[in-house]
């Protein structure tokens, strides 16, 4: 009976432990293996975002993250103007970023030096966003006791 | 991920896919190749690979098929060892390869199982010497003789793999209720693509201690790998046993260990049997009270 209380009330095994961690061994696995689906998925980021503003699509850096029981994705979409030429929010992707200040920026100069295009010189300072996206939510917190 | 994905028609559920078996069947029959390449693999070693081929092979034998067992572990030579013919073993897979023995030579009668018949790995040998364009040869050619070649794959994913699988039509994987083995089953899943139909044996399986949540249950291991699952062999000490002997357990047909042997062997073949679980991995009444009760514990 006691053996019996003690299975009712007691600790979770080490099995979910397991399970925990080989979810998100595979996943990081999956994501390793899957580069062709990473490269869909910024696409369609993009092209989502590229809606409302107009990004510097050869700079974007998509990158994994493990945090604890988590994995994130974190994006980094440098923007190079704010600009939306019909209001109906669909705006055309822009056509390639001049090569020439790309190639003349430093790969390490980063977020402050985001090479200004030629169309996008004459608008605003390029901002830089972040965003951080939870690609999973951990299923359930783990009991206590 | 996509690509782990088995064939949406077997991937549904745990009902064995008789019906693109039996279709396989008949476009082989049609190709004058009558017998089916079964390639068990797993990536991780130690997991039973060469038992359960020892096991399957002698389960199907004993149904009547005629079958080979191909050890394609090739300088690591052990299934004459689970089989007991290490002393019968004249010639092995790379005389054959490389024509010093015919197959006829090469092949060892089994003790105990009329139809099953041994080809052994070269013992002294190295993995990256067998020619894949040779092995497949082989193996259909072996497929003409016998209605099962089943080939014993080395551990890893390296050349050895790549040759064990290269003459196949179909893959078991071997796994383990453990994160590592899982982990490597998926990597070779992946690897072997939806060509290979991989169905799944769970094997050295503790129901008593996924009954109190400390090993990996089956739904564990098949919600991840989504494989149409074969059946579940318990961690039996029947098996060392046997195993020391050189007698497969599946010989002993009255235990429940060599009978779910033989279950598999029955799927394997396409038929409508289930998928054979070790008894004491269903909950007892206990357990269902307790997961009745909240379910905390899994």
């Amino acid at each position: 009976m006691i053996e019996f209380l003690k299975r009712l009330f007691g600790q979770p095994g080490s099995s979910a432990t397991a399970k925990e961690r080989l979810r998100l061994v595979l996943m990081t696995d999956h994501l390793e293996l899957a580069p062709e689906m990473i490269e869909k998925m910024k696409r369609d980021l993009v092209d989502v975002i590229s809606r409302f503003v107009e990004v510097d699509r050869d700079r974007i850096d998509v990158t994994f993250e493990r945090q604890d029981a988590t994995l994130a994705m974190l994006a980094n979409i440098p923007i190079l103007s704010v600009n939306r030429p019909n209001g109906n929010g669909t705006h055309k992707p822009p056509e390639q970023p001049a090569p020439l200040p790309e190639a003349s920026a430093p790969a390490a100069a980063g977020p402050s030096a985001a090479p200004p295009s030629a169309k996008a010189g004459s608008d605003k300072p390029p901002v830089r966003k972040r965003r951080r996206r939870k690609k999973s939510q951990r299923a359930a917190p783990a009991p206590a006791t | 991920m996509h690509q782990l994905q088995p064939n949406p028609s077997t991937s549904s559920g745990q009902a064995p896919s008789t019906s693109p078996e039996q279709a396989e069947a008949q476009a082989s029959a049609a190709t004058a190749k009558r017998g089916r390449a079964i390639v068990l693999t797993s990536g991780k070693g130690g997991v039973g690979k060469t038992t359960t081929a020892a096991n399957l092979g002698t389960a199907l034998a004993r149904r009547g098929a005629s079958v080979v067992l191909i050890d394609a572990d090739v300088g690591l030579r052990n299934l004459d060892i689970v089989l007991g013919l290490e002393s019968r073993v004249q010639h092995h897979l790379l005389d054959v390869l490389e024509e010093r023995a015919s197959i006829d030579d090469a092949l060892v009668a089994d003790k105990h199982s009329e139809k099953l018949f041994l080809l052994a790995a070269a013992q002294s040998r190295e993995k990256d010497e067998v020619e894949t364009a040779k092995m497949q040869a082989l193996v259909s050619r072996l497929c003409e003789r016998f209605d099962y070649v089943l080939i014993d794959s080395p551990a890893g994913i390296e050349l050895g793999f790549k040759n064990a699988v290269a003459g196949a039509d179909e893959a078991i994987v071997i796994c383990t209720p453990e994160v590592a083995a899982v982990r490597d089953v998926d990597r070779v899943v992946g690897l072997l693509g939806n060509r290979f139909k991989p169905q799944l044996i769970i094997n050295r399986l503790r129901p008593h201690l996924v009954r109190r949540g400390k090993m990996l249950s089956v739904d564990d291991v098949n919600g991840i790998l989504r494989l149409p699952l074969l059946g579940v062999i318990a961690d039996e000490p029947e098996i060392i046993v046997t195993t020391n002997r050189g007698e497969p357990l599946a010989l002993q047909t009255h235990t429940a260990t060599g009978a779910a042997y033989h279950a598999i062997a029955a799927r394997v073949a396409g038929e409508d049997v289930p998928a054979p679980m070790p008894a004491a991995a269903k909950p007892s009444f206990a357990e269902r009270l307790s997961a009745f009760f909240g379910g905390k514990r899994r």
